[in-house]
């Protein structure tokens, strides 16, 4: 998708005038949050787990071009196939090719964030192959022309009197007139729908939330079981997964399990855990006849050895999401690309950069609970402050800006000079408060006073008073 | 045996140096009655987080020394703020662990320097509060306060014994007021809908009054309530403990 994050600012406006987007979003940190709780108070050894699982992706990180080695011999050896991919576009013309190669006319596909990188819907579409959503949120979505809004919850933007209308509109043309407004309905007449296209479908397109170096296999996990069908049944399966993805063996997939759907959803474990090892073999009764793992780069392999390496530990469980009081104010698409939240904010300037994507790791209070609730222990608010020392070094950040930095550092660099200028500055503002201890606007401080009122000082600093006091 | 009153530099902030000398001299006033002996040197400014957070590490640096040098010779270094505390504790030594002639006294300034109410609590070990105060009070914990040190259980434990005053919890209290300092000013308008949301919370307790820990807290929620025309009065937690609620509370007029 071509990046809004440039217009970071006025997106999130829109997106705090949009009702149906606030209504939608109050769910997030209402579910989530509370149920995330529940499931870590109920593991005695989370603490522990997460220590082990950061270790984990660690020594991943640290040795990654040999555990991909090992995990493509292994793919290789069940019958499947790895392609390398260092770009977006090589990933794209990969996926075609081989789309083309079983003569695919449509496409199931179950939810990729990967392909949300690759934007591989519209590129299918450009070459007359029909993509077709089957997580009933990318299917929802998909249905608006919408890209997701959260990793693991793709519509979480839009109420149910919206799915609603986006059913019975586009239902219309398979006979579906009535309009369905309970939840279990909208749910039946959506797997009703999709059934049919599962059966129909040449290519199965699905992510990967692991792969493993030892058994050369790819896991999914989803509570719908919709990647099931996605990739047994059409003649190709096709994994689209970032190179990070990978982990040494079962065990360690086991482990990151454990935390995933907790700090997700606060499940203990996701309804479907749903493990590929190449095509089908002679005597299994069913499965795809081609197993294909499009692997990317897209920028990640930069980030090794730098001070953004450890995002790379992510498992995409949407906790920092959750409990980012700025993302459950602006929802995802406000970000302007794939990721939102504060693992967007680190990740989406890597990956799309810095000059289009600088606002989005300025955009947080620091208030840290991403870190707090991170399982993978990811320094999130450090690496949005390193962004932050890039923009400023590298004069993305507005010259007014810096220059208002600057000038201020200037002055509290010179505490006699400061304190003349604190004192001048606050009695100033203290006479324009006019006793009245509030003031509704505030040359240059429009930002604060759209929403609140500016508290007026009390009259005088405390250095003057101090001083006074001290020679009584 | 008479113990020799430690020499106690207060930081006093910024933003209370500004905005709200009183708190200061709340702070000033427990720490002595605590037993501390206080000076708040001249030298000191800002702790540099404006800089900081806006990705200026130069001047970041610069102010950090600035800090480091001005309270060189006290026994404690005690904060009226938790992002402040969390700043000099948590964030010098980070910042300046490549300067050669600063790195150890950016250490040794951070294993001295205290917030105030852990401060109380945790050093001097205060257990009470001889303040009275009608009302019911909220206490908002700020992010720097709760996560960057730890700090939750000493204001309540303080507060709860102030005579008259009723202390109550504000729901999803963990979720930050979306000040931020420069955020509150660059972001406002996602800023703006933060604190109505906490503003939302803090009316739902019932409660008269609420405090916090941090001068910015307290300007960005006692600017939504006022904004919002709410009654509920905002004071600095220092200012209830210490008696000293003379003075308007946050945001509003002298009567």
């Amino acid at each position: 998708m071509q990046p809004t994050s440039a217009n970071f600012i006025a997106n999130a406006r829109d997106a705090i005038a949009d009702d149906n987007l606030q209504l939608a979003i109050a769910r997030v940190g209402e579910n989530f949050g509370a149920k995330r709780q529940q499931a870590v108070d109920k593991l005695p050894e989370f603490d522990a787990l997460c220590g082990r699982a950061v270790e984990i992706k660690d020594d991943v990180l640290a040795h990654l071009d040999y555990y991909l080695e090992v995990y493509e011999r292994a793919v290789t050896a069940s019958g499947g196939h790895v392609h390398w991919c260092a770009t977006v576009e090589e990933a794209c013309e990969t996926v075609l090719r081989l789309c083309r190669s079983v003569d695919a006319k449509t496409v199931t596909k179950g939810k990729s964030m990967i392909g949300e990188e690759m934007e591989i819907n519209p590129y299918l579409e450009r070459h007359g192959i029909e993509p077709i959503e089957t997580d009933l949120g990318e299917y929802i979505i998909q249905l608006a022309g919408e890209p997701p809004s959260h990793i693991i919850a793709p519509a979480v933007h839009k109420t149910k009197e919206q799915v609603t209308d986006l059913f019975h509109e586009h239902h219309r043309k398979f006979g579906k007139t009535e309009r369905l407004t309970e939840g279990e309905d909208l749910v039946a007449e959506a797997r009703e729908l999709l059934r049919g296209k599962y059966l129909a479908a040449d290519v199965g397109i699905t992510g990967a939330n692991f792969l493993i170096a030892e058994t050369g296999s790819s896991i999914i996990v989803t509570n719908e079981g919709n990647g099931d069908l996605t990739q047994m049944l059409p003649k190709m399966h096709i994994v689209l997964a970032s190179l990070e993805k990978v982990v040494p063996t079962l065990e360690d997939a086991a482990t990151l399990l454990r935390l995933l759907a907790r700090s997700a959803s606060g499940q203990e474990m996701s309804s479907y855990t749903t493990l590929s090892t190449g095509p089908r073999r002679a005597d299994d009764p069913d499965g795809p006849g081609e197993y294909h793992v499009v692997l990317l780069d897209n920028g990640r392999s930069e980030l090794l050895g730098g001070e953004f390496q450890d995002i790379l530990r992510c498992i995409r469980c949407g906790a920092c999401y959750n409990h980012c009081p700025v993302y459950t104010s602006v929802g995802g698409h406000a970000y302007g690309w794939v990721y939102g939240g504060p693992m967007g904010a680190v990740l989406t300037p890597a990956l799309i950069g810095l000059a289009e994507a600088r606002h989005l790791p300025s955009a947080t209070p620091f208030c840290g609970r991403c870190e707090e609730v991170c399982p993978m222990q990811i320094p999130l608010p450090k690496m949005m402050r390193h962004w932050r020392e890039q923009s400023f070094q590298r004069r993305l950040t507005p010259g007014r800006e810096r220059l208002a930095v600057a000038l201020w550092a200037w002055f509290a660099r010179r505490p006699a000079l400061y304190h003349l200028g604190a004192r001048f500055a606050i009695g100033w503002l203290f006479r324009r408060a006019r006793g009245r201890g509030h003031m509704r606007k505030v040359p240059f401080m429009r930002g604060w006073t759209l929403t609140r009122d500016l508290p007026a000082p009390e009259g005088g600093t405390f250095q003057q008073q101090w001083r006074r006091r001290k020679r009584a | 045996m008479p113990e020799t009153a430690p020499n106690v530099g207060l930081l006093v902030t910024c933003l209370v140096d500004l905005f709200r000398p009183s708190v200061g001299f709340a702070a000033v006033k427990l720490l002595e009655d605590a037993g501390c002996r206080v000076e708040a040197p001249r030298a000191q400014t800002c702790c540099g987080q404006p800089a900081y957070n806006s990705g200026d590490k130069r001047d970041a640096k610069a102010l950090a020394r600035n800090v480091i040098d001005a309270f060189a010779d006290f026994d404690y270094v005690v904060v009226p703020s938790g992002s402040c505390a969390g700043m000099v504790r948590k964030h010098y030594p980070a910042l300046l662990a490549d300067d050669a002639k600063y790195a150890d006294k950016a250490r040794d300034l951070a294993a001295r320097t205290h917030e105030l109410m852990a401060f109380l609590v945790d050093v001097r070990g205060v257990e009470k509060s001889d303040a009275r105060y009608e009302g019911t009070v909220a206490y908002h914990d700020s992010c720097s306060s709760l996560r960057e040190l730890g700090v939750h259980d000493q204001p309540r434990r303080l507060l709860r014994t102030v005579a008259g005053l009723n202390l109550v919890e504000v729901p999803d209290g963990e979720v930050c007021c979306g000040f931020g300092g420069i955020f509150a000013l660059k972001y406002g308008d996602i800023s703006g809908e933060i604190v109505r949301k906490k503003a939302d919370a803090i009316e739902s307790t019932g409660a008269d009054t609420v405090c916090a820990a941090d001068l910015g807290c307290l300007l960005n929620i006692a600017g939504r309530l006022q904004r919002e025309g709410s009654g509920i009065k905002v004071r600095h937690v220092a200012e209830i403990l210490a008696g000293m609620t003379e003075l308007p509370p946050i945001a509003e007029g002298r009567r």
